[in-house]
Parts: structure tokens; sequence; C-alpha cells
């Protein structure tokens, strides 16, 4: 299992979810793992239901069989300063630089330094090592940028590094690049049955392919229980309108004859099984078209009341089953 | 036209809505430009799409300028090349005329420098390495260059209406900031640092920004490598001298979006994290005094059976799931509740309150072969069972009708508990925010591929909802 597990997926596919659920799942048996986020917008304090997360590694929850998550919101400004004080010794006079908006210029115009920083720390962390040589980290998951975006996140450093061809950001980016595509590293996308983020999630993989990024598993998330089964679905077509309002009838809804209520149900019920039906033929299709793309692939039963901490630890445990962990 | 299926819904609300009313926003004259806003996934560019087609085909010449969209969909426009120009689209009905066209950011900031720079000039920035780099990857570039395309859309006034779609941001809000972020810097004192520090030299103030200045440049140029620096410099300066401050340029566009004649739609889905994103929204644009039009609200459920609860709808289903109560008929004496006094406020006129002492009509045609009142007709065409009566429980492998009738009440349960999951969310939206006016689109069960789907959407986007209050007039709480 790679130590780094980046998790991407088009907007509203709920990778942030998945991250976090990864990152429990990891953390089992005694092991501890990194969740980091890297777009500010406190979705792992939302989703572990704690206080905003400032840029410091701090447990926010324990996993079955004693196991430890810790959770970092990589902060690009921080990053930077950090960096600077530790190989320039800057103190104050970074604060001095954030006054002449140099800080805000690195990392929100300079091209790719942001995504420089955020890597590189959250590289950092995966190599980090306590003083008797062991990994801090068995694993760190990050809830990474969406699927359109993720390749030229990772892959910037290959910008930067031909950008700056010298000096300590060139060097950064390139032992960065390094831990990224080597077997330390795994992509995984997340997507719904749907058709533009199945779409996406090809399209991604192939550009995470092109360059050369390594691409782990796809994680189909959300997935709705199946209500009517085939031969279900075959009888809404068939079955007598007559005999499914008699059977709402003796179910107790009211009458079945015409202009009964039992029979004012059978039009609406057939209405929404049609729809049903229509969704059921695209999910197939679109698990057909992920089955094609010949990776791993996972799925997620969908939380209707919302995810919750609960939930949470729910998609962990069929994480751990699925054997993604 | 068929009953809306989620009327009933809306009727319910603890906070009746202002509508939005989308065809007088798009026949408007007056209005030139609408932005379509908000999080990932919620149906944005679709929405353009769709507010574009409706608009052309009711007789505007429209331009949808769309940033990022789906393979499919963009075919379905007839654009599948990538190439900054808007193309024209055929099939369009009516008096008006469609052209769409995806943004190409570098492509747009390349034609900026051309326009502006003299050929030499114009070369130099072009090869610079940190101009390539900027142009391309720069996070906030593609809002920018969103932003600089409308305006030179704008500006050529060749256009009744312009539909814009905003860049699938990190966050909604990206797009507002990122032209003044990077028109602030270009423009800014850090640069002018970068590029001129010999002008500061002489003047008693700027000692300490001095000092400052060459310890910073010195760290840039450690931190970068020098060669990167030097191209910063060589590039800010060429930019600086051929085309005036960037932080005029973004300024302008953001006159353009508070200017009379823009609308900003906020798009969202009736889910907690869209809705949260689209009230940040809503409010920011109060701050920034641009013109909100109203929240569009994608994919909403509804249900043609809402007379019938999610709770009597497994009640029932589990009836049905239990022989001993089903096949005999004194079972139905076990039943809590009697059969017809649901919804009977909705339906007043059917007095069947008779069945409940009489068993099941069985075999009669009459049955069979009318349709209800309220069949959904748009929706339920193909699907309509033409089959005669007959007992389909010959085969035990077969799934009876039983089994299928309890499948439907639990597919209905799940509906009904989708609808008052998103009524509540949708709830929560309107209580912060009762000034915005909302359309709600119901959702379609597949994917847009076509200009029939596209025109579908659009037809859903501006059904009026005749059980709401009135706008624009304030609204009354409480039906």
């Amino acid at each position: 299992m790679s130590r780094f597990q980046v998790v991407s997926g088009k907007g509203g596919t709920g990778k942030t979810t998945v991250a976090a659920a990864l990152s429990l799942a990891l953390a089992t048996e005694g092991k501890r793992t990194l969740l980091v986020e890297v777009e500010g917008r406190q979705g792992i304090a939302q989703l572990f239901e704690t206080e905003v997360l400032p840029y410091e590694e701090r447990k926010i929850a324990v996993a079955p069989g004693g196991g430890e998550v810790f959770a970092l919101a990589i902060d690009p400004e921080q990053a930077l300063l950090d960096y600077l004080q530790m190989f320039y010794k800057l103190g104050s006079a970074g604060r001095a630089l954030k006054k002449l908006g140099a800080i805000d210029f690195a990392t929100t115009v300079a091209p790719g330094i942001r995504d420089v920083l955020l890597t590189g720390k959250a590289c950092e962390a995966v190599r980090r090592k306590d003083k008797s040589g062991r990994f801090v980290y068995d694993h760190v998951v990050m809830d990474a940028p969406p699927t359109g975006r993720i390749t030229r996140f990772l892959n910037v450093n290959d910008e930067v590094a031909g950008l700056a061809k010298i000096g300590p950001i060139h060097n950064q980016a390139q032992a960065v690049m390094r831990v990224l595509k080597s077997p330390e590293t795994a992509v995984h996308l997340v997507t719904l049955l749907e058709e533009m983020p199945v779409q996406e999630t090809a399209d991604g993989i192939a550009e995470l392919r092109a360059a050369k990024l390594p691409v782990g598993r796809i994680i189909v998330n959300m997935v709705r229980p199946e209500v009517l089964d085939e031969a279900e679905l075959e009888l809404v077509r068939a079955a007598p309108r007559s005999a499914l309002a008699r059977s709402l009838s003796a179910a107790g809804l009211g009458g079945a004859r015409r202009g009964g209520n039992a029979e004012k149900l059978v039009d609406p019920l057939l209405t929404q099984a049609e729809e049903y039906a229509e969704r059921y033929a695209l999910e197939h299709e679109q698990r057909s078209v992920l089955s094609e793309l010949q990776l791993p692939l996972h799925e997620l039963p969908l939380f209707t009341e919302g995810m919750d901490l609960a939930g949470l630890y729910e998609l962990a445990n069929e994480l751990r089953k699925q054997r993604m962990s | 036209m068929s009953p809306d299926p989620h009327d009933t819904a809306s009727r319910h609300g603890l906070y009746p809505a202002r509508v939005l009313e989308v065809d007088p926003l798009i026949d408007d004259p007056k209005t030139r430009i609408v932005v379509c806003c908000g999080a990932g996934g919620v149906g944005k560019t679709t929405t353009a799409a769709a507010l574009g087609l409706r608009a052309a085909e009711r007789g505007r010449k429209v331009v949808v300028l769309t940033i990022d969209p789906a393979r499919r969909l963009a075919q379905s426009m007839g654009i599948d090349s990538l190439d900054n120009v808007p193309r024209r689209v055929k099939g369009v009905e009516g008096g008006g005329e469609l052209h769409a066209m995806m943004l190409d950011m570098k492509r747009t900031f390349d034609e900026i420098v051309e326009a502006h720079a003299d050929g030499e000039r114009a070369a130099a920035i072009l090869a610079n390495p940190f101009y390539q780099s900027l142009s391309a990857g720069f996070a906030g570039t593609q809002e920018y260059m969103a932003m600089e395309k409308l305006g030179q859309l704008r500006s050529r006034d060749e256009w009744d209406l312009i539909v814009v779609d905003t860049p699938p941001s990190r966050s909604a809000l990206d797009f507002l900031d990122a032209p003044k972020r990077l028109g602030s810097f270009l423009d800014g004192r850090l640069i002018r640092l970068l590029t001129a520090p010999a002008k500061l030299g002489g003047r008693a103030g700027m000692k300490f920004l001095n000092v400052g200045m060459s310890m910073m440049t010195g760290t840039l140029g450690k931190l970068l490598g020098g060669q990167l620096l030097k191209d910063v410099q060589t590039f800010v300066a060429a930019m600086d001298t051929t085309f005036g401050g960037f932080r005029t340029r973004a300024d302008a566009t953001f006159q353009l979006l508070q200017a009379p004649g823009t609308a900003f739609l906020v798009v969202a889905a009736p889910e907690r994290d869209a809705l949260r994103e689209a009230a940040y929204f809503v409010e920011r644009l109060a701050a920034e005094k641009m013109p909100l039009a109203g929240l569009v609200l994608n994919r909403v459920h509804g249900s043609g059976a809402t007379q019938l609860s999610a709770e009597r709808a497994l009640a029932a289903a589990e009836n049905l799931e239990e022989p001993r109560i089903v096949d005999q008929e004194d079972g139905k004496a076990g039943l809590r509740n009697s059969p017809d006094t649901y919804g009977s406020s909705d339906h007043p006129d059917h007095p069947d309150r008779s069945d409940r002492s009489e068993p099941p009509v069985s075999g009669d045609p009459e049955v069979a072969e009318t349709p209800a009142p309220e069949a959904d007709v748009e929706e339920h065409v193909e699907g309509s069972p033409t089959a005669t009566d007959s007992d389909p429980t010959a085969d035990p492998s077969e799934p009876t009708v039983q089994q299928l009738t309890a499948g439907l009440l639990r597919l209905h349960a799940d509906r009904m508990q989708l609808l008052s999951r998103e009524q509540r969310t949708r709830d929560r939206f309107t209580a912060r925010h009762p000034e915005v006016a909302v359309t709600e689109v119901a959702a379609l069960p597949g994917d847009v591929h076509d200009l029939a789907g596209l025109r579908n959407i659009g037809n859903r986007l501006a059904t009026e909802r005749p059980e709401l209050p009135e706008p624009p007039e304030l609204p009354k709480t409480g039906n």
C-alpha cells in the first residue's frame, strides 16, 4: 500500500469524505495517518465535527484498534514562511516580506509556487522520520484539488523545475517530483455513477498516465441501493394497472376502483419507477465504462441523511472490507 | 401542461420564497449580461447553455461563454473545437441566434498582448518563460481571462445578451477575487519595486522600503533562482510599458459587472454544501454591489403522489410483504389507518370512502384501461402498461405484482424522504435570504446531450408556480 495517497475527483463527488474515510481505514492496528487538506476549505474540520484546523498537525480521530488520525490544513503562506525560516532564518523579515506583498506574490501569483509548497509540505510529512528512524506517519492521505486540475497540481513541480532552473525552489520541486512519481504515491479518483463525473474520471486518468503519475484506484461514491431489480423493472412495463391498483388497495391504501385513492397512486408510482429504470440503466452503463478503465474499483454507499461522523466510520469500515487499506 | 410534480413541496415550505421569473429577465432588452455562478457540480454550465438557448429561441441574439464544459454538453451545442471564437449553434428555433464559445485562456492572454504591443515587443513577451507559465498555469488566470473575454464580447456590442458560465474554481468566490488579485499584483508595489528600484532611492520616506526591497529581491532571487526573477522583471517591464495598468482593466471589468444590464444567477442544487456556498455567494455579491437576479435551484425532485407519506408507503409495503395480512381479507382490519383519509384535502371530490368496507374490485376492465386523471403525460409515455388484466403469479421465480407494488412503495418512500430533505435544505437558505428570488428546476434522471435536452431544462427553468405569492411585491408569510 502506497504511503502517500492522493484523493481527487470531480467537484460534488465527495472526495473530502472519501479521503477522510480512507485516512481512518488506513489507521488500523495502531497505525498513524495524516490527512491533509490543501484548498483552505476546512472540509476536514466540518466532517470530523471539530473546530477550524490551524496550520498544525493535530489528532482528530481514533480509529478502531487504537490507530490515530492526524489532520493538517496546509496554508501556503504559512508553509512559505516556515520554509524561509528553515532555510534562511528570516525571522521578522518574513513579516516585512508579507507587508510588501512578496508572500502574496509567491503563494498566489507566481505560477506553480503555491502548488510546490502544498505538495512539498505533504511530501515532507511522508518522508519524516522520528529519532528511532521510523516513519512518523504510516500513511499520508491528501484531499487534493479536483480531477480537472489534479495533473497540473501534481505535475506543477515539473513546470516549476523548468521555470526556476536553479535555486532551492528548483531543488525542492525535483525532490517532490521524485516522491510523486514513485510507487510510494497513488492517485485515486472519486466519481459518481453519472455521465459527467465518469467522463471526467476517464479523462483524468489519461492525463495522469500521460504525466507518468501513479494512478491508484477508482472509488464510486454515493451508490444508491437497488430498490427494484431487473425482473421487477421488467414487470413494471408489463404489469396491468388494475392489478397494481388492487395490490395497493390490499396494502390498505384505499380504493382500487377508478378514481379510488389506491388507483390514483398507480400512475405517479409508475412514473417514479420509469425514472428509476432510466437511472438504473444509466448507472449500469457508467459501471461498464468504468470497468473498461482497468483499475481496481470500489463502491461506497449513499448516506441519504447526509454525512456525519458515524457515517464516516461506516465508510472506513467499508473500505477496509473492500481491502482498500 | 401536466401539473408540476413538486408544487406541493413548495407549497408546504415554511418560507415561501420569491419566484425568480426567468423569461422576463432574458426577454428584457436591458439585460445584456447574465453571469451564472455557484459551486462545482451543480449544473452551472448546463444552466448557462439552457438559458442561452431559451433566450435565443425567444428572439434574442445570444452568445454563451463557457469555460470548461463537459465534452458532451459542448457537442450538444456543436462546439467541440476549443478555438476561442463564438460559433453559431445550428438547430435553434425561432427568430433569434445562439452563438457559443469555449474560453481558451492562453489564447485570450496572447491576444491581449498582441493587441496592445507592437510586433517585436509582443514577440518578446510571448517568448518570456514567466509569461508562458503565467498565461497557462496560474490559478487565477482562467478567472481573469474569463472576465477579460466578457469585457471584449460586451464592447463589440454584437450580441443582445451574453451568458457567462464561471470557472470551476476552488471556491465560487475566486472568480470575483482573482482579477483584482492579479491586477493588484501586476500593478502593485512589489512589481514596481522589482522593476524600478532606482526610482525609490532618493526619497527619504522610502529608506526602509528600499532596504526591505533589496533584501527582498535578494531573497526572492535566492528562492526562485536569479534567472526566474530576471524573467519576471523583464516580463513586467514589457507589459507595463506596452499597455497600461492591469488594475485599471480589472476595475473596468468589475464595473461592468456592477452596471445595470448585468444579472447574476447563483446556481445550486438542494444539497447542504451547494446551498451553503450559494449563501456565501449571495452575501458576497451584495457586499460588492453586484446585481443578483436570483437563485436557480437545480435537480429538485418531485412526486405526483405527495399525498402518500413516506411512513405510510413503508407501512403499506410491509403489509404487502407480510402474506398473512394481504392474502386474507380480514387482514385489513389490522391496519391502523383508515385507507382513504390521507390527502383528502387535495382531492375532496372523490367520495370513495365506501372502498374501505368493500373487498378490492377485481377484473373490472374499466379499472385497467382508464388512465388516472393525474397521469403525468409528459414523463410517462412509453412506460404505460397496455397489457390486459391478468394475474401474473403463475411462475414462482418471477416477482409477483405484490412484490413489485411493495418495491414501488419503497421507491416512493425514498422519494418522499428525499423531497423533505431537499425542502429542509432549501428552507434554511430561504430563511437566511428571504430577499432572493428562486426558481426550481425539476431533476432529470439522465444527463443532457442535445438541444432538445437544453430546451427541456429551459422550460423547467421558466415554469411558473402559480400557488406561490406573486412577485415582485414583498412575499406574505404563511399560506
